[in-house]
């Protein structure tokens, strides 16, 4: 029954009547939501959207504590990708004013050393291409061995889809963890892609899982999918169990097909990262690309006041992100200890 | 001596063109948080890298550019 301070509120019935749903399975029982009980979730109306942060944010405190885990990342390989993403201004076959670029070992190690005096704990290489060829191999191979050689943080790779021998090659080379998207649900990702399919991501994915390294796979949202899908979506990372998911908001691109499409609401973003904690109790659950644009920065506080629990810091990939020490100074501000090297969330 | 920046970063195309002005407002709001794509001696289309602490551009022309 609710209480009268409730309905003053402006929630709804169905609010109330989810967010205790959620308290009880979620935050009580430690039980993700399934995928009808996110949607409800994501429909519940801006005047509930404080309480649901808290909620998340409760979650998020009790089943992965305090600590955030901090993360840099950087491009290997820039531009000139094979595939069709309509998100990515990497793709070479759009008209994007993003060049093809390689970066050399000792910038690689450089940026590596940069990240690790942020106080991060992951550095993540990053290639746009379909999978590595012997060439990017080669390059990491012999740049993962030099980054271990001069700075002391953990090493994770995102070079599209794999082989059970290139798998096996990374674990060798002593990738702690592997990022591969999903990118979208399964009933949208035809929109987002048609040169892959979303099942061969799924299949890296659960290579990966199988490995001994990490996995982190996560999406993007605010690309023109149904909330529907962005549900449908969350339910299919829960299933894949990730370490940890980066939920990327739409930041468009020019020339890419998805350059003239608007930015996600921040209300919606926030809601979308409630629910995916809700969805994803335990898992590491990182603000990634476009949060800047969609959040700003009182919408970067109410994220982590609202279920995110890591960040990266500093630039992106080919385009810029805030100081890290802005961000470094808010979970200070927030009391939120950065997760130290080979401790574990 | 002070470059003459010719083009605009961002867009790549002439930063003053006749009939226009200030024409580049956008495109310099954009520039906070991307690195230039084009060279703004020649608007040539740059090699940009961008690392965690800062990026480099590089023109086939005009050479290097980077922050910080």
């Amino acid at each position: 029954m609710s209480t009268a301070a409730e309905e003053a509120t402006g929630t709804t019935a169905e609010d109330r009547d989810i967010l205790a749903i959620a308290r009880e399975q979620v935050l009580e029982r430690g039980v993700p939501l399934d995928e009808t009980q996110i949607l409800r979730v994501m429909r519940t109306s801006d005047a509930a959207l404080t309480d649901l942060l808290a909620l998340a944010h409760e979650v998020r405190m009790k089943w992965c504590g305090p600590e955030v885990e901090v993360e840099g990342i950087v491009s290997i390989k820039t531009g000139g990708c094979p595939e069709d993403c309509h998100f990515c201004s990497q793709s070479g076959q759009f008209t994007s004013p993003v060049r093809s670029v390689w970066l050399n070992i000792p910038e690689l190690v450089k940026a590596a050393e940069q990240t690790a005096a942020t106080g991060a704990s992951e550095f993540c290489i990053v290639a746009a291409v379909r999978g590595p060829d012997e060439r990017l191999m080669t390059q990491m191979r012999e740049g993962v061995k030099a980054i271990k050689e001069a700075v002391d943080i953990e090493v994770a790779a995102s070079l599209g889809m794999l082989s059970q021998e290139q798998v096996d090659d990374l674990v060798d080379m002593g990738i702690h963890r592997y990022n591969h998207n999903l990118e979208a649900a399964r009933s949208f990702f035809p929109q987002v892609v048609t040169t892959h399919s979303w099942e061969e991501r799924w299949d890296t994915c659960l290579m990966v899982r199988e490995s001994g390294m990490e996995l982190c796979c996560g999406c993007l949202v605010g690309m023109g999918e149904t909330v529907e899908q962005r549900a449908e979506l969350a339910a299919q990372l829960g299933e894949l169990q990730p370490d940890e998911v980066p939920l990327n908001f739409l930041n468009p691109r020019p020339g890419t097909p998805f350059g003239d499409l608007p930015l996600m609401e921040s209300t919606e973003a926030l809601r979308t990262i409630a629910a995916f904690r809700l969805a994803l109790p335990r898992t590491i659950l990182r603000y990634a690309g476009g949060r800047e644009l969609t959040l700003g920065d009182l919408g970067t506080r109410d994220g982590l006041l609202g279920g995110i629990n890591a960040v990266i810091v500093g630039n992106y990939l080919t385009t810029l992100g805030r100081d890290p020490k802005e961000d470094l100074a808010l979970l200070d501000d927030l009391k939120m200890p950065i997760k130290a090297l080979s401790s574990s969330l | 001596m002070t470059k003459l920046h010719l083009y605009c970063g961002y867009c790549g195309r002439p930063r003053t063109e006749p009939g226009e002005e200030s024409s580049h407002d956008g495109c310099a709001e954009n520039l906070r948080m991307e690195p230039p794509r084009y060279c703004s001696q020649c608007g040539r289309r740059m090699q940009v890298q961008v690392s965690p602490t800062s990026w480099t551009a590089k023109c086939v022309e005009h050479g290097e550019t980077s922050n910080p």
